[in-house]
């Protein structure tokens, strides 16, 4: 819902821009711009969504029962939750799963970042390139591109159902392994809408070519995880544009949350700077670690490393999406050639009801990080003697951006007044919120919230 | 012959994790069908237009602030049929655990000392509030029990939930039951209807579709109890998805 208030001449010295309820993303947020004659007085991202207490919820709850609850966080990135839940829970049991488990579970964080994906670069952010409100008119107009967009979400979100039972909160993926093996039928049927995808691939490459996104430039500090053996997404270290290499369990001294009065938000930063988490971070990092396909498309869409537009984030994530296709097309091979053994994989969700009660556990603190969608997720419990939570931490990709997002947004308003109308610039700041993905739902356990 | 115009349908999402309107996305194909026989006016997660005319509502999540619950009459007074939408919607789901501890130390634990600017009242399932005629519970929806509700609002029918144990599903699923595997689970209170999913996967229920009306909780307390698991693991196994209705469990549990 847009309120104008001004007049929408070209030279308009006063614009104010009030979108309330930001559509086309997770979550309740709102984009407050003020400009009173030429000078931006107030350029805010604000969170509005229902406070849902999450941490809260944790404490004297089962560790056991961490990934089933964390997962509630968020629908789109249910399995990214899970896994930096399970990999905490793992850290502070001193439990290690086996190779095959980790490839399953990097194998399901592919999938995660295919649906995520590709549901905002087609459903969520296409619409503005295209000059429509959403993907409905489309469907009238250009319904060969509408279904390909849902056949790509639908390949995988098939990929969540096969390893996990569901994408939207995994059943079978646990502390220590998985409850049950993916059924061989499935794996096969995916495997051949896997390579299915390639070619909507490919034509989703051609479309993306031909479309404008807005030329803006803001270099910044770009965080991520690395790795020497792969493009870090299950596992690996942190780095800021490829410096201050820093392990995960460190991450506090790494970045800091602070209290920042003109938007009463806490605010991520790194020395005293925002940063940016998410697809174009980790293409600045590591675009050298990305399989030959995806550096062939990054080449064929202009996308070079470091790239400091920030709309350019969907390109990044289109590189990515051919990135897991083919890491998860192999790893599928492997999978179908090898087979899957079970002891190595199967494991309860709970210890033993007969042990219940009785197991003594080390009180200790376990952190995982993965890479979402969004990008670097942390989940951190602290566990006492009986296995139960007494302290957590949960730090969201959507709150390590907004700083970034509104630093991007006090930028772009000075450059864009004057040339631009109102209803231009409106559009250009939601396209900018919604470049980077904002996760709304996900960011409101810390956020302090503003009702406006 | 003149073609019947097509019912008109909003989303709308209070406080929740949007799992439940994504469901609807992973249909695939299915949704084109859908939109073939209603029109979808209003769904903020994936649409820009906003329509304020509309016939059927869909409400995903609970209602947890004082905005909320304005909203949500606002919405009532349009729609001719509310339908609730998931297990937040339903019956409160995992957002109902704040309910447990004052509220005040729930703020203080998130927002420390700027917990006084945070607006929350106790979570309430939609229809603690306002009228709702058809549910669909799950955590997240299962999309043929989706498909299956929205065949009976096309035809203004009504949709009876079941009111049997998951276990009944379980069984014709032929799922060696949890319990003889050394585990626990809350199949045998809980709602069918999700046809055991989360026992299939080899997981155990988690109770995310509520108890059933007459859920003997004082039976599984007893099995719950031979095994060696607290009061309060108990509690909060029943509770986890259920502590909008947690006083009523507490009065059962603590005969």
């Amino acid at each position: 819902m847009i309120k104008t208030s001004s007049n929408s001449t070209i030279n308009a010295k006063d614009v104010k821009v009030d979108v309330h309820y930001l559509t086309r993303v997770e979550g309740h947020g709102n984009i407050i711009v003020d400009v009173k004659d030429g000078r931006l007085a107030k350029c805010e991202f604000q969170v509005i969504e229902s406070p849902r207490f999450f941490e809260s919820m944790l404490i004297g709850r089962s560790i056991w029962e961490a990934q089933h609850l964390t997962s509630r966080i968020c629908g789109i990135c249910a399995c990214g939750h899970s896994l930096a839940s399970i990999k905490a829970g793992e850290d502070a049991l001193g439990i290690k799963p086996s190779d095959e488990v980790v490839m399953l579970r990097k194998l399901l964080l592919h999938s995660e970042m295919l649906d995520s994906h590709i549901l905002h670069i087609y459903v969520l952010v296409a619409p503005d390139l295209l000059g429509v409100k959403s993907i409905m008119p489309l469907i009238k107009t250009d319904k060969p591109i509408v279904e390909m967009a849902l056949r790509m979400k639908r390949m995988s979100d098939y990929a969540g159902e096969v390893l996990a039972g569901r994408h939207i909160h995994p059943i079978s993926y646990v502390i220590g392994g998985l409850t049950q093996l993916p059924s061989k039928e499935g794996l096969e049927k995916l495997y051949k809408l896997m390579l299915e995808s390639r070619k909507d691939t490919d034509e989703t490459l051609k479309i993306f070519k031909k479309l404008k996104f807005p030329e803006f430039q803001r270099p910044t500090q770009y965080m991520s995880l690395t790795s020497d053996e792969e493009y870090a997404l299950y596992d690996g270290d942190l780095v800021v544009n490829g410096k201050n290499k820093t392990k995960v369990k460190y991450y506090k001294q790494l970045f800091t949350e602070t209290v920042v009065e003109y938007s009463r938000a806490k605010i991520a930063t790194i020395n005293n700077k925002p940063y940016a988490v998410g697809a174009l971070s980790r293409f600045n990092n590591n675009s050298d670690k990305l399989h030959k396909k995806a550096k062939a498309a990054a080449a064929e869409l202009g996308l070079k490393a470091p790239c400091h537009n920030p709309y350019l984030n969907t390109v990044a994530q289109l590189v990515e999406w051919v990135h897991c296709l083919e890491e998860s097309i192999t790893i599928m091979e492997k999978i179908l050639k090898n087979g899957l053994d079970e002891k190595k994989v199967l494991t309860a969700s709970w210890p033993k009801r007969s042990e219940i009660g009785k197991v003594t556990y080390k009180p200790n603190t376990g952190i995982g990080c993965v890479e979402v969608p969004r990008g670097s997720l942390f989940h951190e419990y602290t566990i006492d003697t009986s296995g139960h939570i007494t302290a957590s931490n949960c730090v969201i990709p959507t709150n390590q951006n907004m700083g970034n997002l509104e630093e991007d947004m006090r930028q772009l308003v000075p450059q864009v007044l004057g040339k631009k109308t109102q209803e231009e610039i409106t559009l250009d700041m939601e396209m900018l919120a919604r470049s980077y993905d904002p996760c709304i739902s996900c960011s409101t356990h810390l956020l302090d919230v503003k009702f406006v | 012959m003149k073609k019947h115009s097509k019912p008109k349908v909003a989303f709308f999402d209070f406080t929740d994790c949007e799992g439940c309107q994504l469901q609807f996305a992973n249909m695939g194909s299915a949704l084109l069908e859908l939109t073939e026989l209603v029109d979808i006016v209003n769904f903020r997660e994936i649409m820009s237009e906003a329509g304020e005319d509309y016939e059927v509502a869909f409400i995903e999540g609970s209602i947890t602030t004082d905005n909320d619950v304005k909203r949500i009459k606002r919405i009532r007074e349009k729609a001719k049929a509310i339908i609730s939408l998931g297990a937040c919607a339903t019956i409160g789901g995992v957002n109902g655990i704040k309910n447990r501890s004052p509220l005040e130390l729930a703020k203080q634990r998130v927002y420390g000392d700027k917990a006084d600017t945070v607006n929350t009242i106790k979570t309430m399932p939609v229809h603690e509030v306002v009228k709702v005629d058809y549910f669909i519970n799950g955590c997240p929806v299962y999309i043929p029990e989706v498909i299956s509700v929205v065949k009976c609002v096309l035809m203004g029918k009504p949709y009876i939930v079941p009111n049997y144990a998951v276990c009944v599903e379980c069984k014709m699923n032929e799922n060696v039951c949890r319990y003889e595997k050394d585990q626990e689970c809350l199949g045998p209170v809980t709602r069918a209807g999700c046809n055991s999913w989360c026992i299939n996967y080899g997981n155990k229920c988690y109770g995310c579709r509520g108890l059933v009306d007459n859920p003997a909780s004082a039976g599984q307390k007893d099995i719950l109890l031979k095994y060696g698991i607290t009061l309060d693991d108990i509690l909060q196994r029943f509770t986890l998805y259920n502590d909008s209705m947690g006083e009523k469990y507490d009065k059962d549990l603590k005969q």
